[in-house]
């Protein structure tokens, strides 16, 4: 680039890009990293009720991790985000490959996989809860169709309740992942694949071998777009089931907001949001470094 | 672009630019169901008499969760509503934050210290002054009987725990769901403290919850209080996880259910419905806990808002929360009863009738106690620890032996 | 995943039997999808008698619009009986600055970040991406002390800044993804030419940025006129948004719930966001097509 700019000019466009995002950047910075290093700062203090800036060293991480409770957060969590993210993905690559094999109606069917990511639970809270209630729901209106013996009361049992919560979640979600699966099909080249049939090769084969693997980014995006609804995940228990029935939809974000705002034990709460952020950047940081290392522009 | 954006910026600032011509108070309320409701417009139309406006700030949620989170963010904001609608401890937690207002001239010249029951007071006031208006005394010690369902089973309103159980089963043989019970965490302490009541009696209860004592808390009778609780459980519908209690009050209203064990806030929803009591519905207290009252006082909280005209509003909406004509309105649609002793009881329905005269015994002869499920005998912290413990043994999450042992633990844990 | 399954899937000429199983697996799937939508807004149009005896997913025998009415105009939330329609202004309010800040920084943001590199550029882009996963819950407080500084505390104003802080992350994420596939070669001849750093944006990579912009812009409506937690804690009363008003409504119940109205309110609640999948879901695809997936 050897255009010949006046110095001051050049100056001014060197700078430039940088003042354009320095506000964006400054936002960033107090916003999220400096709250990050407050929220520490909180989870070593006395706090309960509201801040108060006494030191308690790791008092509320000794607290936290003797609490039941955030135990049956992880757990939970570990059920719902591995139930969340692997159905989600396999549902979304079923439904677009059906959608790929040029469907008609492609167009209308579309909205209706995807429009629950439009909607939030606190909309749609009711109808679930109604759906999935064994006294009005599903269990209600096949039983009215003459199965009696028809069972669906996983809602108010402890055991099955987190599953109920996996079921909403995957039906918000599973559209989302299908339209980026299917964006992925349609970036295939075609010929390669014209090439490949022409071979011989199974249709199975074609999708294992030659199609599966070249959706890699799609796939990539699709877990950290979930994974990170998976740990934020916060309106779908409230309005199902309010972390009942006991504490058996307990999950972090669950817990983080009942022990700050609720119990008044806000220093324990922000304990379980730092080791929620620590779990967060141990997934993010080694992807976010491998993605960014890639492109050697 | 760049014209959308200033568009976008003049919106939003039309939007902060709020009119504040003439007087007004804004308020931080869950009283969104309909009984609620209803008695909380009596005191925006008294104050609208008075040139106050009323502004209303709800935040629906069961005992005021969301709402005590968008309070913690407006007083972190250095800018709270003029009065909030809280609870027992809670109080006394903001109290000492130092971000209340002071009601003494008020109450000096009203003379509340000598019609506000004690152990209200011992709620209203922090250091000796007076910071919050208390609104009602409500009782949690209570059930309520579906007429219908009750002549069925022969008219008598059981009187102790075993006589209930059989009232129970006799709602099950009518084909109605016996006991309606909404499975969220205070509804189970509010059923469970009131079995705390009725198997140990007041000195149990205020061994056990308002004391914590260890021993109690993992003693015999406790064992009997979770037995109690596991066999209750068998006589609920299906759908009972995680319903409002306003829900259940309408299975009862409607027949569906037989009974069902609530504070008295849920005469409200009774006499929204157009309910008679002693003719459609009966209320009695807890089987097993006559003589005893469990209270909770919702009391409007002032803070401190450092505004003259702001506190003049303020002022005047804490002398219409005392005004006895609107404590006698307010309660007669509440379901509570009045927040001081000088109300006479003619308005008021004969449950309400019952409810002052318990309360009134029950001042003077040392049964009555805070109610722990609605945080007028616990710090929120303790109050939530032993809501753990509670649910998921009603929930069968873990067994009575392990709720025994894990009780002292989590209250000691809390503290 | 059975391997006759992936057989039907083929490309390469389905027989006239597998078209229908296609069809068939999609349309039960959009059924599936669809029953949570269907229920409510059947549900919307019946009288509460008839929810009372029936089966959630009948539709309604004698279809009102009464539920609806009183959903935007007279439903009681709290102690006023004015309905939603407020708060649904609240949330225009709310929603169309923030959406349009928020696309317009990612916009300039993602251009500097390819375009215009810098050392440093890429532990900058990674700061702004890991700002995406902050729980919000942990947030609410320190936002509040600054909203109240700003005097933006309890205001619309206050709301619009914290979903253009908290969606800056997303929206330059899409916008650097799809500039990144953007030929410099373009810029740079542009540069010979002597067009500056604005002249560039604006007369060269933004007329071709329709697609991430509408997949920014979905994105971030769908986010914000759905968030419930700032406005809870940000907005409640006067300027509350519309998910805290349902919020109020539902729990706003007297002795007989009425699930019509409830129902009427959410759907109301829901329509823009829907309407926004639905009108630009083509567009959607397109832009996610266009490198929003790269990830």
């Amino acid at each position: 680039m050897s255009v010949p700019y006046s110095g001051v000019r050049r100056g001014l466009q060197d700078w430039l890009p940088r003042l354009v995002l320095a506000p964006s950047f400054a936002l960033v910075l107090i916003f999220v990293y400096g709250f990050i290093v407050w929220t520490a700062v909180l989870s070593m203090s006395k706090s309960r009720i509201l801040p108060v800036y006494k030191w308690a060293g790791f008092d509320a991480y000794e607290r936290l991790f003797s609490q039941p409770n955030w135990y049956m957060a992880l757990k939970n969590l570990a059920i719902f985000g591995s139930l969340y993210i692997t159905v989600c993905i396999a549902l979304g690559l079923f439904l677009a490959i059906l959608l790929d094999q040029k469907i008609r109606i492609e167009g209308v069917l579309r909205p209706i996989y995807l429009y629950p990511m439009a909607l939030s639970f606190v909309v749609t809270g009711t109808a679930w809860k109604w759906f999935l209630n064994p006294g009005m729901g599903l269990q209600n209106t096949v039983r009215g169709w003459g199965f009696e013996t028809f069972t669906f009361d996983w809602l108010v049992r402890p055991d099955m309740a987190i599953y109920t919560v996996a079921i909403a979640g995957i039906w918000q979600a599973s559209g989302f992942v299908m339209a980026m699966f299917l964006a992925g099909l349609r970036g295939i080249d075609s010929e390669m694949l014209k090439a490949a049939t022409v071979d011989g090769a199974s249709t199975f084969t074609i999708y294992r071998r030659i199609v599966i693997p070249l959706l890699r980014p799609a796939f990539l995006s699709a877990v950290i777009v979930l994974a990170h609804m998976a740990i934020k995940s916060y309106d779908l228990v409230i309005a199902l089931t309010g972390g009942g029935p006991g504490n058996a939809t307990e999950l972090p974000s669950t817990f983080m907001y009942s022990y700050t705002f609720t119990r008044s034990q806000m220093a324990v709460g922000s304990a379980s949001a730092m080791i929620m952020l620590m779990g967060i950047a141990a997934i993010m940081v080694p992807y976010l470094y491998s993605e960014l290392r890639e492109d050697k522009r | 672009m760049r014209r959308f954006l200033l568009a976008g910026a003049a919106i939003s600032a039309m939007a902060t630019s709020t009119a504040l011509a003439e007087e007004s108070v804004e308020v931080l309320h869950w009283w969104t169901s309909g009984g609620e409701a209803a008695a909380l417009g009596v005191l925006k139309e008294n104050l609208a008499a008075k040139g106050v406006a009323w502004k209303d700030m709800p935040v629906a949620g069961g005992s005021g969760v969301q709402a005590m989170t968008a309070l913690r963010a407006r007083v972190t904001a250095g800018d709270p509503p003029t009065a909030v609608q809280m609870l027992g401890f809670d109080i006394k937690d903001w109290a000492e934050m130092g971000v209340l207002g002071n009601l003494d001239d008020l109450a000096t010249e009203q003379g509340w210290d000598k019609v506000v029951p004690a152990a209200l007071q011992d709620f209203s006031k922090f250091d000796g002054h007076w910071i919050a208006a208390p609104v009602n005394v409500h009782s949690t010690n209570w059930l309520w009987i579906n007429k219908v369902a009750l002549d069925k089973a022969g008219g008598k309103p059981p009187e102790n725990i075993d006589e209930f159980f059989a009232m129970l089963d006799n709602f099950k043989e009518q084909g109605i769901t016996p006991l309606a019970h909404g499975g969220q965490p205070w509804q189970d302490g509010t059923l469970w403290e009131a079995l705390v009541l009725s198997e140990g009696g007041m000195d149990f209860y205020k061994k056990a919850v308002i004391e914590a004592d260890p021993a109690a808390l993992s003693g015999d009778t406790m064992r009997k209080v979770f037995d109690d609780l596991t066999k209750l459980r068998g006589y609920f519908d299906d759908s009972f996880s995680g319903r409002d209690w306003n829900l259940s009050s309408a299975m009862v209203i409607e027949g569906k259910a037989g009974a069902q064990q609530m504070g008295d806030w849920a005469k409200g929803e009774f006499l929204r419905a157009g309910k008679k009591p002693g003719a459609d519905f009966v209320c009695i207290r807890f089987p097993g806990t006559q003589g005893d009252v469990l209270f909770n006082s919702d009391q409007f909280v002032m803070f401190d808002l450092g505004d003259a005209e702001k506190r003049d509003a303020q002022l005047k909406m804490a002398a219409a929360v005392e005004d006895p004509a609107f404590q006698v309105a307010f309660n007669t649609v509440k379901g509570s009863v009045p927040a001081r002793t000088d109300v006479p009881d003619t308005e008021f329905d004969d449950c309400g009738k019952k409810g002052m005269k318990d309360l009134a015994e029950a001042a003077t002869s040392g049964t009555l106690a805070g109610s722990l499920a609605h945080g007028h005998a616990q710090p929120s912290a303790v109050k939530e620890a032993i809501f753990d413990v509670v649910t998921q043994q009603l929930n069968g999450q873990i067994t009575t032996d392990e709720a025994l042992k894990r009780l002292p633990e989590a209250v000691a844990a809390a503290k | 995943m059975s391997q006759r399954e992936m057989a039907i899937a083929t490309a390469a000429g389905p027989s006239r039997m597998n078209r229908v199983v296609i069809y068939g697996l999609l349309a039960i799937f959009a059924a599936i999808y669809l029953t949570p939508l269907f229920v409510m807004l059947t549900t919307s149009f019946k009288s509460l008698d008839e929810i009372r005896g029936g089966d959630i997913l009948a539709l309604p025998a004698h279809p009102t619009t009464k539920p609806w009415v009183k959903a935007w105009g007279s439903a009681c939330i709290g102690v006023t009986c004015d309905g939603i329609k407020g708060y649904f202004w609240n949330s225009l309010r709310m929603v169309v600055p923030a959406v349009l800040i928020s696309t317009a920084l990612g916009a300039l943001n993602g251009y500097v970040l390819t375009k215009w590199r810098f050392r440093g550029h890429k532990i900058v882009f990674g700061m702004m991406l890991f700002a995406c996963f902050i729980p919000f819950q942990s947030v609410l407080i320190p936002m509040a002390r600054v909203l109240g500084q700003l005097g933006l505390s309890n205001s619309t104003a206050g709301l619009v800044l914290v979903h253009v802080v908290y969606g800056l992350g997303f929206t330059t994420l899409f916008f650097r993804n799809y500039y990144e596939a953007f030929p410099d070669e373009l810029v740079q001849s542009a540069q010979m030419d002597g067009a500056g750093f604005f002249t560039i944006f604006w007369r060269i990579l933004l007329p071709s940025s329709a697609p991430i912009i509408v997949v920014c812009v979905i994105y971030q409506f769908t986010n914000i006129w759905n968030d419930f937690l700032f406005g809870v804690s940000f907005a409640s009363g006067e300027s509350a948004p519309m998910t805290v008003a349902l919020n109020n409504l539902v729990a706003s119940s007297t002795g007989v719930k009425e699930y019509n109205v409830d129902m009427a309110a959410a759907v109301i609640a829901a329509l823009p966001t829907l309407i926004v999948y639905v009108l630009a879901g083509r567009y959607f695809m397109r832009g996610l097509m266009a490198g929003a997936v790269k990830g």
